[in-house]
């Protein structure tokens, strides 16, 4: 049978010989259409077909697939579900896409230690369903918890609409085994609350694949809350809304959940899944509280007491779970709501201190007018996390171009104001210049190190999440100090 | 109020020239942690204050040599706290030494350890450069998570000059729980626990009793104490203080006393001494005058780890040891943050 390949030449055909010596025929891609559904994860914009795919079913093969790759000095990028939205997954054109998708067991789940030892391709959300019969749940829920699994979210240290209350993917894993790029095969962290040594689970999650292979993941599970009520807020000011969120923190009140749409998200969500949002708000707030009966009840009363205070012009309590399920599934909704009024959009990711809010939001909407494309803000409002969607239409000259514009000048904001160019998606391919401006040379160069006492010939992952100073250099060596852009008169692309 | 680093990082750059050891040193609260050392010293100690708080946003940046207790303070004015619970073991411990030792109170299975609150850190690395990671913000996934890594790091990896911290409101209300019990009843009843969804924010077995802590809203701490079987215990606040601060009386034993982490619901391990559990029966505290050898060869079959937590022999390896191909990757990171190794040298691991 012929075979198609990008880069049809003899170290290519060794390769895939010596692969499928190691692994079932089925296991090794080699053809241009079984490559095809690799070639991107959820950031389709950067696309590119790997060399080959590679399909290993247990934490052997990975390991001679790494061994292999190791002596042949062949980069290899690890891929899950591919619902990643900053092109970490992204195949190399010289390089071998392993995929963990049929690491798809949950090994034990110790009900008695609240916790679950499962392998990397299980989905998130399959975790808190098997769960669910010992009262016990897996806290973070990023929105592709139906299809994103748990080695992405450790990659990721992915977050959710719950995290302000129950933390992000790294607080609640226990341990990790790990295949690193020659092959070995590592325990970090323990199914004890704390381990001896560095923190090597803090590092490794969040890496984006730099470090190593997740090949099993200890998560620590919750009980599952006896119930959660929601609040809808309306308000004719996205300002009011966002003081809201400071009031109600202020009185010492934890949400489980604090989201905050503005009004192009709005109707865009009610539109699409009929909510009951108000379509005339011009922000809303969704705000969650969990425990006991008693503690709801008591916070719920406080709760909407802040927000009267705070202008809110309409304070609904979903009067039942339906309804409670529905006001989230408008939340959730939010991206695929906004994918149908718009050919196409553009998901940003700046994290930001929450009292820069107005004044971010502000700076959003008059670079939407400069740039002559529309915004649908979508706000983790409790912890600070901006998604502002940019909607454009790829197929309209010039359109790709001014939104990627746009969306750096966003993460610029971001920086500025004492935030982060990322809070949950990753820097992948897509930040990795805007990476230049967040760090200095030095910090950038403790961070190769890091990777180097992992990876010291650098074959995992090459080219994402931490660019190289030279890249940098070519970037134009911005960097913030104290606030201030280096050169505030240069223009910013 | 002062920022020193100036001075400071003129100081590691000296020793680094040199490649001269120096021991980091706070309010010296906590010297007695770790492997015995002899080297010279750098005072972070002057290095104090709070450099940003708004309560609104639920995080604390601090200078390393600030007081925990002055941080503990300002945080209680308005009516936040600190989530983990920090042992201070002295008058003068600072926010530096509590995170570079990365230890926390009873509170910990509940809300999280000293590590899941950092948010970001100022380093002074071993070639005196000073960088920043993380940030202030709660979320933030931009560059390897280096903030945290630095909590339990003894200081081998540099001098925190600044870390900036996540917040949280005190609870309004709590209550404490006593019964009389066996340990293994109690460390059924604590492993139970983990599956009710009630406000539990502290357990642990002391003198044939269970104890368990409920904090929150006065009408839910209410509510959930009907469901824990038990005595009110009259002034709680002073037992997890000094259960927290190693003041009750069982730690006037005068033997060396061990930690020990395992699987919290772990069946009691027959070593001989005395015993007390904490962590809701994860972190659990020994006595003991047995080879520390086989105590930890008995702790590691049942998956646990052991500290050599006060006294026995301080120039043995306090923390259990790490399996080669880890011990690599500390010794990597350890050269990539500080070339000369002159950081706390050994007082993690003697070749750390």
């Amino acid at each position: 049978m012929p075979h198609h390949h990008t880069h049809d030449n003899a170290r290519t055909i060794e390769l895939i010989r010596a692969l499928r010596s190691l692994l079932p025929r089925e296991s090794v891609l080699t053809d241009a259409e079984d490559l095809r559904p690799f070639e991107c994860d959820g950031l389709s914009v950067y696309r590119q077909l790997p060399m080959v795919v590679v399909l290993p079913e247990n934490i052997e093969q990975v390991q001679s697939i790494m061994r292999l790759c190791h002596a042949k000095q062949i980069p290899v990028v690890a891929r899950g579900a591919g619902t990643g939205l900053s092109g970490g997954a992204l195949p190399l054109a010289d390089g071998v896409l392993l995929s963990l998708a049929k690491f798809k067991s949950i090994l034990h789940i110790d009900a008695d230690n609240a916790m679950a030892t499962v392998q990397p391709g299980v989905r998130n959300l399959a975790i808190s369903e098997a769960a669910a019969a010992y009262g016990l749940y897996y806290a973070p829920d990023p929105s592709s918890q139906i299809a994103c699994t748990i080695g992405g979210n450790v990659a990721e240290n992915s977050g959710g609409v719950h995290c302000l209350k129950y933390g992000l993917t790294v607080h609640n894993i226990l341990m990790l085994k790990v295949v690193t790029m020659e092959g070995e095969l590592l325990t970090i962290g323990s199914e004890t609350l704390d381990s001896p040594g560095y923190d090597l689970l803090a590092l490794m999650t969040g890496s984006e694949g730099m470090l190593g292979i997740i090949v099993e993941v200890t998560v620590k599970l919750l009980a599952r809350p006896e119930r959660a009520q929601v609040v809808l807020a309306a308000f004719d000011d996205v300002v009011k809304a966002g003081e809201a969120v400071g009031a109600i923190i202020s009185a010492g009140i934890i949400p489980a959940g604090l989201e905050m749409m503005d009004k192009l998200a709005i109707r865009a969500a009610e539109d699409f899944v009929h909510a009951g949002y108000p379509r005339d708000a011009e922000a809303i707030l969704l705000c969650e509280l969990d425990g006991t009966n008693a503690e709801v009840s008591e916070y719920i009363m406080a709760m909407r007491r802040i927000l009267t205070v705070s202008g809110a012009t309409e304070v609904r309590t979903a009067v039942d779970e339906a309804e409670r399920q529905l006001f989230w599934k408008g939340r959730k909704s939010a991206f695929p709501a906004v994918g149908r009024i718009s050919p196409d959009y553009y998901c940003m990711d700046g994290t930001i201190p929450r009292r820069q809010l107005p004044h971010v939001l502000r700076r959003i909407s008059e670079m939407s007018a400069e740039y002559k494309l529309p915004v649908a803000n979508v706000f983790h409002a409790g912890d600070g996390n901006l998604h502002p969607l940019i909607l454009f239409d790829a197929n309209k000259e010039g359109e790709l171009h001014r939104t990627e514009e746009f969306g750096r000048r966003i993460l610029l904001l971001c920086v500025e104001v004492g935030g982060t160019i990322t809070g949950e998606h990753g820097v992948g391919m897509e930040k990795i210049d805007q990476m230049c401006v967040q760090f200095r040379s030095a910090e950038l160069s403790q961070f190769h190190a890091i990777k180097a006492a992992f990876d010291p010939s650098g074959m995992l992952n090459p080219g994402k999440a931490v660019p190289t100073l030279h890249r940098c250099a070519e970037f134009g060596a911005m960097h913030v100090h104290n606030g201030q852009l280096s050169h505030p008169e240069l223009e910013r692309f | 109020m002062k920022d020193i680093s100036a001075a400071l990082q003129q100081q590691v750059m000296d020793a680094s020239q040199d490649a001269m050891p120096l021991d980091i040193v706070g309010g010296s609260s906590k010297s007695f942690l770790g492997n015995a050392s002899h080297e010279m010293q750098i005072d972070v100690s002057a290095h104090r204050g709070i450099v940003e708080y708004d309560p609104r946003e639920l995080v604390l940046t601090a200078r390393g040599g600030t007081m925990l207790r002055d941080i503990e303070t300002t945080l209680a004015e308005a009516g936040q706290m600190l989530a983990f619970e920090p042992p201070h073991f002295g008058e003068a411990a600072t926010l530096g030494g509590t995170i570079a030792c990365g230890l926390s109170g009873p509170r910990r299975p509940y809300s999280g350890s000293a590590r899941d609150f950092v948010l970001g850190c100022k380093l002074l690395n071993g070639r005196g450069e000073i960088l920043s990671f993380g940030g202030q913000v709660m979320k933030n996934v931009a560059g390897y998570d280096v903030s945290r890594l630095m909590a339990g790091a003894y200081g081998t990896l540099g001098i925190l000059l600044e870390i900036s911290l996540k917040v949280l409101p005190r609870p309004p209300a709590s209550i404490t729980v006593a019964r009389e019990c066996s340990p293994n009843d109690a460390i059924a009843s604590m492993s139970a626990l983990l599956r009710k969804p009630l406000p539990v924010d502290g357990a642990c077995y002391h003198g044939d009793h269970c104890y368990i802590r409920l904090s929150g809203g006065a009408q839910a701490v209410k509510e959930a104490r009907t469901k824990i079987p038990g005595d009110v215990l009259p002034e709680a606040e002073k037992f997890w203080h000094a259960l927290r601060e190693h003041q009750l009386p069982f730690f006037h034993h005068r033997s060396t006393l061990y930690r020990i982490m395992v699987k919290p619901a772990t069946p009691p391990l027959h070593i001989e001494g005395a015993w007390m559990l904490d962590w809701g029966g994860a972190q659990r505290w020994l006595y003991s005058d047995e080879d520390t050898a086989a105590i930890r060869h008995r702790v590691e079959l049942a998956g646990g780890h052991v500290t050599v937590f006060r006294r026995g022999d301080r120039n043995e390896e306090i923390f259990q040891t790490l399996p080669a191909s880890l011990l690599n990757i500390h010794q990597r990171l350890k050269a990539g943050f500080d070339p000369k190794n002159i950081f706390n040298r050994g007082r993690l691991y003697a070749n750390l």
